[in-house]
């Protein structure tokens, strides 16, 4: 498939073809990852900026492998190593990196829109690994992966994802890519940690996790950030483990081949129970794996593409 | 008999052409345009062919954010951008650095104004409410209103202590001043400068509650009613606002209100627009609303719930607005586009005539008890030449604030102030 984007801000903008495309390379790529010698010729010459301006070690890390496993030449800038803890503006930030002429650059930014904000300014193309509260588009992507690995297709499955949305960027992209490859959508949550207006999104809202999870083919965990405490919208963690945290006991009354996901890193005993992060139905593993494949096709599609606009 | 001191010639007035006599800065006459008329009994002779009469406009809610943050706009320059735009009159923020919590600022914004623009535009400085606006003490409210400050406000920064606040309320009213309210609950409207709805949350941005504004209207409504003290709302921006506002008003409660020209003209699908998306540009103080806000506003002002219209002109430096949502300060450059685009709301008839001359003309001035002219012999000679053909492109080029920010940027308004009078005496 001839690869037109210049840059992946969030899931929304690909198409379901595309989505299948990229699971299709991943799987492709998947198979070098196994290799004893894992470095393919793909990308050499080209070089990636991962510029990280907020903490990330998964991501990071994987895209650096990916990069590297296609041979490009990657390199990092993190918030606390570059000029932006100097004041520099993300404007000044972007067109430096951009006079250093590389062929990407992933950015994870605390900030809804900086990866659009990078976009817009620069003629590279731009990889969002996660913007503010808004888009974690290849988390979503290497998540469907992970389940088109398992089923084959995510028509007619139901995904539930359990945790705080309101101030998820992965939950926002999930609930993109699951309904658009089929997967009915449901979300649990407590009030607070839910959007105002989460009834208008393409998905079932729930309170009550007993209920939410009855019949899920698969239930995706949000990590909670602890101090949420602090900002009022809990009232203790005791409280969330006992009334939103996974446990094997909810996943009785889930479909039988339930799987379980989780973004990472996760608060163990919190938002799941720590033998369900270990148990075979767990996907956290294969979830970290096939990132790496994901991220391999994204960079493939996005850093060999031929001209063309969105 | 001595010559008068100007004529204003063939000028568009109520639908017919006028020529408009004033004499030691006061309209002396209005009649139907003669060809008869002796160009030599005047001193000055205006030829206003084509275009339209004006009263001078009132703008209760400016930052010229001198001293202290020149950079984005000082008087000089901030002034200049109301002449153009027709305003004749300018009450300024006192969030300035130092703050305005004392005469010597008072008088010095003053002697600024007096130095580059004698004339006029008229600078009204609005004092601190508490000293340094930190919402702990109460400023020297008779030391500010003996320098020259019409009125008081802790502006954006609403003072938390309802108790301090019915406090301040009651020692201004002492010296006849009245509170000019930032309405939003500090505790709660802790987001980026947009609405909390489907906007923000498709966006994953931490939204501003339209209920965080209608509590803080509530909480002064209350208070002004049992005081019996006026009190004046700034930018409300919410329906919720106003239906407070029409029933307290209802009451007999002295509040009066003013909304900006942006929550008329935009709502907060602007910032999820595609070639919008994210635009610090349209991040203000309260935030762009919803569709069904924005009729609200419109309502309110054609039934004069809200009384009048403010600019809430906030400008800032281009660089400081090109960055992440997050990390732009609100505001909106307003002196330059509010006539054209509010003028554009009474050309489609979104607005009526009646409701736009009180927003922008008879409101203000009456509230806070200003020079008004209303074409009547007698009244102060401030209005400007308009016209109300030309079409321009917002923009650089075409402002003369230095704040360049605004949502507006690039579109085509239609109307420009050609010429402007101040009791008389031509100041652009």
């Amino acid at each position: 498939m001839q690869w037109l984007h210049k840059d992946l801000l969030d899931v929304s903008q690909l198409s379901r073809s595309e989505v299948m495309s990229l699971f299709e390379t991943a799987r492709h790529f998947q198979e070098i990852n196994e290799r004893p010698v894992k470095k393919v010729p793909t990308l050499r010459g080209r070089s990636v900026v991962l510029f990280f301006a907020e903490p990330s070690t998964r991501t990071k890390t994987s895209f650096d492998v990916a990069g590297k496993r296609l041979s490009a030449d990657t390199f990092s800038l993190a918030k606390s190593s570059s000029s932006l803890t100097k004041g520099e503006t993300l404007k000044d930030t972007a067109l430096t990196l951009q006079a250093m002429a590389p062929d990407a650059i992933v950015i994870r930014h605390w900030c809804s829109g900086a990866a659009r904000f990078m976009a817009d300014l620069l003629d590279c193309s731009i990889i969002n690994a996660g913007d503010g509260r808004h888009a974690h588009p290849t988390q979503a992507l290497l998540d469907g992966f992970t389940l088109y690995q398992e089923w084959g297709d995510l028509s007619g499955k139901t995904v539930l994802i359990l945790g705080d949305v309101t101030h998820s960027r992965v939950a926002r992209s999930n609930v993109i890519l699951l309904n658009k490859m089929g997967a009915r959508v449901r979300i649990c949550a407590p009030r607070t940690l839910l959007p105002r207006t989460v009834k208008s999104w393409r998905a079932e809202v729930f309170h009550d996790l007993d209920e939410a999870v009855r019949d899920v083919d698969a239930v995706m965990c949000l990590r909670l950030q602890l101090e949420r405490q602090k900002q009022g919208l809990l009232p203790d963690l005791r409280e969330y483990a006992s009334t939103y945290g996974l446990s094997a006991r909810h996943l009785e009354k889930a479909s039988r081949d339930v799987r379980v996901l989780h973004p990472g890193p996760m608060n163990r005993g919190v938002e799941i129970a720590s033998d369900l992060a270990d148990a075979d139905c767990s996907l956290v593993l294969d979830q970290v794996a096939n990132g790496v494949s994901m991220r391999m096709a994204l960079l493939f599609q996005y850093m060999t593409r031929k001209g063309g606009e969105e | 008999m001595s010559r008068m001191d100007l004529l204003v010639r063939r000028a568009m007035f109520e639908g017919r052409e006028v020529d408009v006599i004033v004499n030691e800065g006061r309209i002396v006459e209005i009649r139907d345009c003669s060809a008869e008329i002796d160009l030599e009994e005047f001193e000055q002779v205006e030829d206003a062919y084509g275009l339209q009469l004006m009263a001078s406009m009132t703008d209760v809610h400016v930052h010229l954010r001198e001293p202290g943050f020149e950079y984005k706009e000082d008087i000089r320059s901030g002034l200049g951008a109301a002449a153009w735009g027709g305003f004749g009159n300018v009450l300024c923020m006192a969030n300035t650095s130092p703050v305005n919590d004392s005469a010597s600022v008072t008088e010095a914004m003053q002697e600024k104004a007096n130095i580059y623009w004698p004339e006029g535009p008229r600078l009204f400085p609005i004092g601190a409410l508490t000293k340094g606006l930190k919402g702990d003490e109460l400023a020297p409210v008779a030391e500010l209103r003996d320098a020259g400050c019409v009125a008081v406000s802790n502006d954006g920064v609403p003072v938390k202590n309802t108790d301090l606040f019915r406090k301040a309320m009651d020692y201004a009213a002492n010296f006849g001043m009245t509170v000019i309210d930032h309405c939003e609950d500090p505790y709660m409207a802790v987001g980026v400068g947009v609405n909390e709805g489907e906007v923000s949350d498709r966006l994953g941005l931490a939204g501003q509650p339209d209920v965080a504004e209608a509590l803080q209207v509530s909480r002064d409504v209350l208070l002004a009613e049992y005081l019996d003290i006026p009190i004046h709302l700034a930018h409300v921006s919410c329906e919720k606002a106003v239906e407070i506002i029409r029933q307290a008003k209802a009451r007999g409660v002295k509040v009066t209100a003013e909304t900006c020209p942006h929550y008329l003209l935009l709502t907060d699908e602007w910032l999820a627009e595609p070639e919008n998306e994210y635009s610090a540009m349209g991040k203000v103080n309260p935030p762009l609303r919803t569709e069904r806000d924005r009729q609200a506003m419109i309502a309110a002002l054609n039934d004069g719930t809200i009384d009048f219209l403010a600019t809430d002109h906030a400008p800032h430096g281009m660089h400081e607005k090109e960055v992440e949502m997050d990390v732009a300060p609100c505001g909106i450059s307003g002196l330059d586009t509010a006539l054209a685009a509010t003028w554009a709301l009474v050309q489609d008839g979104t607005l009526s005539r009646e409701a736009f001359d009180r927003a922008w003309v008879t409101g203000p001035a009456q509230t806070f008890g200003l020079p008004v002219n209303r074409f009547q012999p007698g009244d102060t000679a401030d209005f400007f030449l308009f016209d109300p053909e030309e079409e321009w492109v917002v923009g650089p080029g075409t402002m003369h604030s230095k704040g360049k920010n605004t949502p507006l940027a690039g579109t085509t308004l239609k109307g420009r102030v050609k010429t402007h009078f101040l009791a008389g005496k031509k100041i652009v």
